[in-house]
């Protein structure tokens, strides 16, 4: 901003544009504070909006945000590799599943062979398995599928475009296949198989500081649990978009455009291309984990049979729909796409039934639809919604027209 | 060292036990066979379009659909026909599947890939995988989740017997079909003006035009081949196995890994890659020692291209390219 009126020079325009863009900046400050507001007191008005007439149905339950939310947040994990460094990721559900898992190691009956308890709440002293709070379980899920995340990237991350989006697949498919066979690894029982591991404590702030401040000490057993859930989603969400808005305007950000536009002039302009793309799956892997792991404690369980392949393409489905690279349009992408997933395909469904006498089972079909979706987004609003600001003006002066002699398919 | 330890793996089954081994063989040339149908379609239209179709797999899987209403509901072909009816039955199905099925592959390029070809390349993948959904969809919608079968047409008389090895008609139908296909197609490329234009369009697209080759046209001429060759892989798929609207995703990728693992763009490849992962796929499932078994199949698979990906993305009998190195 500072650039632009700079460049603008002097005199008695400057005046008048500095206004216009502090009001703009205050306007997109204001509705930011709505959103989230509106987001915030969902659970004070949901029940008296379900009863609306016509429109009541679809507003989501609480139960559904909560799911909307975990998946957005993936989506915005995964725009930071998809969208910001422009590397296609088939795979991102391996790490919605090593968050997943790493819940469900250190967070239940699973490894019954060990007692250990750690700040967990709800379960008895004597529980056998490892039980650690759920908030450094999420610390250590994050860590560990950033792990994994570099683990894929470093021997995959040379290969260019569409081959690196096939070994994301094949890791995509490796790991879920992985985690339902992982039953009796050398005789150890480390997945528990197709059956999954359930099940997972709950998060809570257990009884010290209940007493303190108020916090309530275990989420499953307070009254309000729902409404608990979702504000620490709401939570997790809004620290996921600050760290993914921060992250593109900083250094490394800059860096991940740079090779998203033109890999080979940013390598010419000394941006390093194994780390910068590496940082990119690491941090994308990380938001992929803490979501994961929030989701198995929601869900009190990690189930092999959530972690197939057309989870990933949902999530790519959020991001394109949305807006590659842009996260606030990611945010939009993933709460339209979240609620058809878990109630409004069945909504609009049960309604274009009673409407048309015809029986159609809408969600049988919804990967058809998000198919359907992504076609038509690709071929008539490849910017998605609301599109990232460069990225359109870019697809406008069309600046990826392809020339007649393409440089980057010349050896190197 | 990976590759010893698997040569002493074979051997070992092979002395335990001959002749299961043998079999497991014949079973693995069989689904390779198929395997390699589709993989020769993903193979053209990625050296001619650098793009990986996605929808091919299930292009494959709608097109066993198809051929099974075509067989079984329309022709009325069942296991108590005779041989020359069921023989004759099959030949017509390949027919008609094959036109309509290439019909199909060229109206997917046009709608959906046609107006991405000046797009960055990775978005022209992303429209492949929503072709993919909706193509795997449309068999969804019109055969719902029940799996068809057309096997037991062709006798399970033994074309040879060797000891306790016996190499069914069944089988042999399957390569007595696929031979001279792929002799025509190599005919096809190698010998008429489109096959020329083919070559000369896969090798530079824009020198081509300038040459006075007709690029959209050659394009769709790719198309309508990979999605006969699909359809012959349909038909005879549905001949050995059961089959479903979602088969085609995980054969899809199979058979991609096959086109990968001969050197992608390379039809020759493609056939041996599918060969060679057909026999991998069998000798896993149906050996009896030591092997991982069928939980394990699709990370073996993966295992195998990622592996070829990344230490030799050129494939087996492929050239280097810029995107591998």
């Amino acid at each position: 901003m500072a650039r632009e009126q700079r460049a603008t020079g002097g005199g008695g325009g400057r005046a008048a544009l500095l206004a216009r863009t502090t009001l703009e900046r205050l306007r997109s400050r204001a509705f930011l504070l709505v959103a989230i507001g509106l987001l915030l007191f969902y659970p004070s008005y949901v029940d008296s909006a379900q009863d609306l007439e016509l429109m009541g149905e679809f507003f989501p339950s609480l139960n559904s945000m909560v799911i909307m939310i975990v998946f957005t947040m993936m989506a915005v994990g995964l725009n930071i590799v998809v969208g910001y460094a422009g590397l296609l990721d088939l795979g991102y559900v391996a790490f919605y599943a090593a968050g997943a898992y790493t819940a469900a190691w250190f967070a239940s009956l699973q490894f019954e062979q060990v007692t250990f308890h750690f700040g967990a709440v709800g379960v008895s002293e004597d529980l056998p398995g490892i039980h650690i709070s759920i908030w450094l379980v999420l610390l250590l899920a994050a860590l560990f599928t950033t792990v994994v995340g570099i683990m894929i990237g470093l021997p995959t991350l040379r290969l260019r475009g569409d081959y690196l989006a096939i070994v994301t697949l094949g890791f995509g498919e490796i790991i879920p296949q992985f985690v339902r066979n992982g039953d009796s690894i050398a005789g150890f029982d480390l997945t528990h198989g197709t059956f999954g591991i359930s099940p997972i404590d709950s998060p809570g702030f257990g009884s010290t500081l209940n007493d303190t401040f108020g916090l309530p000490e275990s989420y499953r057993q307070a009254t309000n649990a729902q409404e608990l859930f979702f504000w620490t989603a709401v939570v997790l969400l809004l620290f996921t978009v600050f760290c993914s808005v921060r992250l593109r305007d900083s250094r490394l950000g800059r860096a991940w455009i740079a090779i998203r536009e033109d890999e080979t002039a940013a390598a010419a302009m000394g941006v390093p291309l194994m780390r910068t793309k590496t940082w990119a799956y690491a941090l994308g892997a990380f938001f992929g984990g803490i979501a994961g792991a929030y989701y198995a404690s929601f869900k009190s369980g990690a189930f092999p049979a959530d972690f197939y392949f057309n989870i990933s393409i949902f999530l790519l489905c959020m991001v394109i729909l949305g807006g590659i690279g842009s996260v606030w349009g990611v945010i939009v992408g993933g709460m339209v796409l979240g609620w058809l997933n878990v109630e409004g395909l069945a909504t609009i469904g049960s309604k274009v039934n009673e409407a048309t006498g015809i029986d159609f089972e809408v969600p049988k079909y919804q990967f058809g639809i998000y198919g359907f979706i992504i076609v038509l987004m690709m071929l008539f609003r490849p910017v998605g919604l609301i599109p990232e600001r460069r990225h359109q003006r870019e697809l406008e002066e069309g600046v990826h027209d392809e020339p007649l002699y393409d440089a980057t398919h010349e050896g190197n | 060292m990976l590759v010893g330890l698997i040569v002493v793996w074979l051997l070992v089954n092979f002395f335990k036990d001959p002749s299961e081994f043998a079999a497991v063989f014949l079973i693995g040339l069989t689904n390779g066979t198929v395997y390699g149908l589709v993989a020769i379609g993903y193979t053209l239209v990625y050296g001619i379009l650098q793009l990986i179709n996605f929808a091919h797999g299930d292009v494959f899987a709608l097109s066993g659909l198809v051929s099974f209403t075509v067989l079984v509901d329309w022709l009325g072909v069942t296991p108590a026909d005779s041989t020359a009816v069921a023989v004759g039955g099959i030949l017509f199905t390949l027919v008609v599947v094959m036109a309509v099925f290439a019909t199909v592959n060229v109206t997917i390029e046009f709608v959906a890939y046609r107006r991405l070809r000046h797009a960055p390349r990775l978005a022209a993948l992303i429209t492949a995988i929503g072709m993919s959904f909706i193509v795997q969809n449309v068999g969804l919608a019109l055969y719902d989740v029940d799996f068809r079968s057309a096997s037991g047409l062709i006798p399970r008389t033994n074309v040879f017997e060797i000891g306790d090895v016996s190499y069914t008609w069944n089988k042999f139908m399957v390569i007595l079909i696929t031979v001279p296909v792929l002799v025509l197609l190599t005919w096809f490329v190698a010998s008429t003006r489109h096959g020329k234009a083919m070559r000369a369009t896969a090798q530079d697209r824009d020198a081509a035009a300038m040459l006075g080759i007709n690029v959209n046209r050659t394009i769709s001429v790719t198309f309508a081949l990979a999605g006969a060759l699909a359809a012959v892989g349909g038909v005879l798929f549905l001949t050995q196995f059961n089959m479903r609207y979602d088969t085609g995703f995980e054969l899809g990728l199979i058979a991609f890994t096959a086109a990968v693992l001969g050197g992608i763009g390379n039809l020759t490849g493609a056939v041996l890659g599918a060969t060679l992962i057909g026999l991998i796929q069998a000798f896993n499932e149906g050996l009896a020692w030591h092997a991982p078994g069928s939980d394990w199949t699709r990370s073996i698979v993966f295992g195998i291209l990622i592996a070829i990906l990344v230490f030799r993305p050129e494939g087996l009998l492929g050239e280097r390219t810029p995107e591998g190195a």
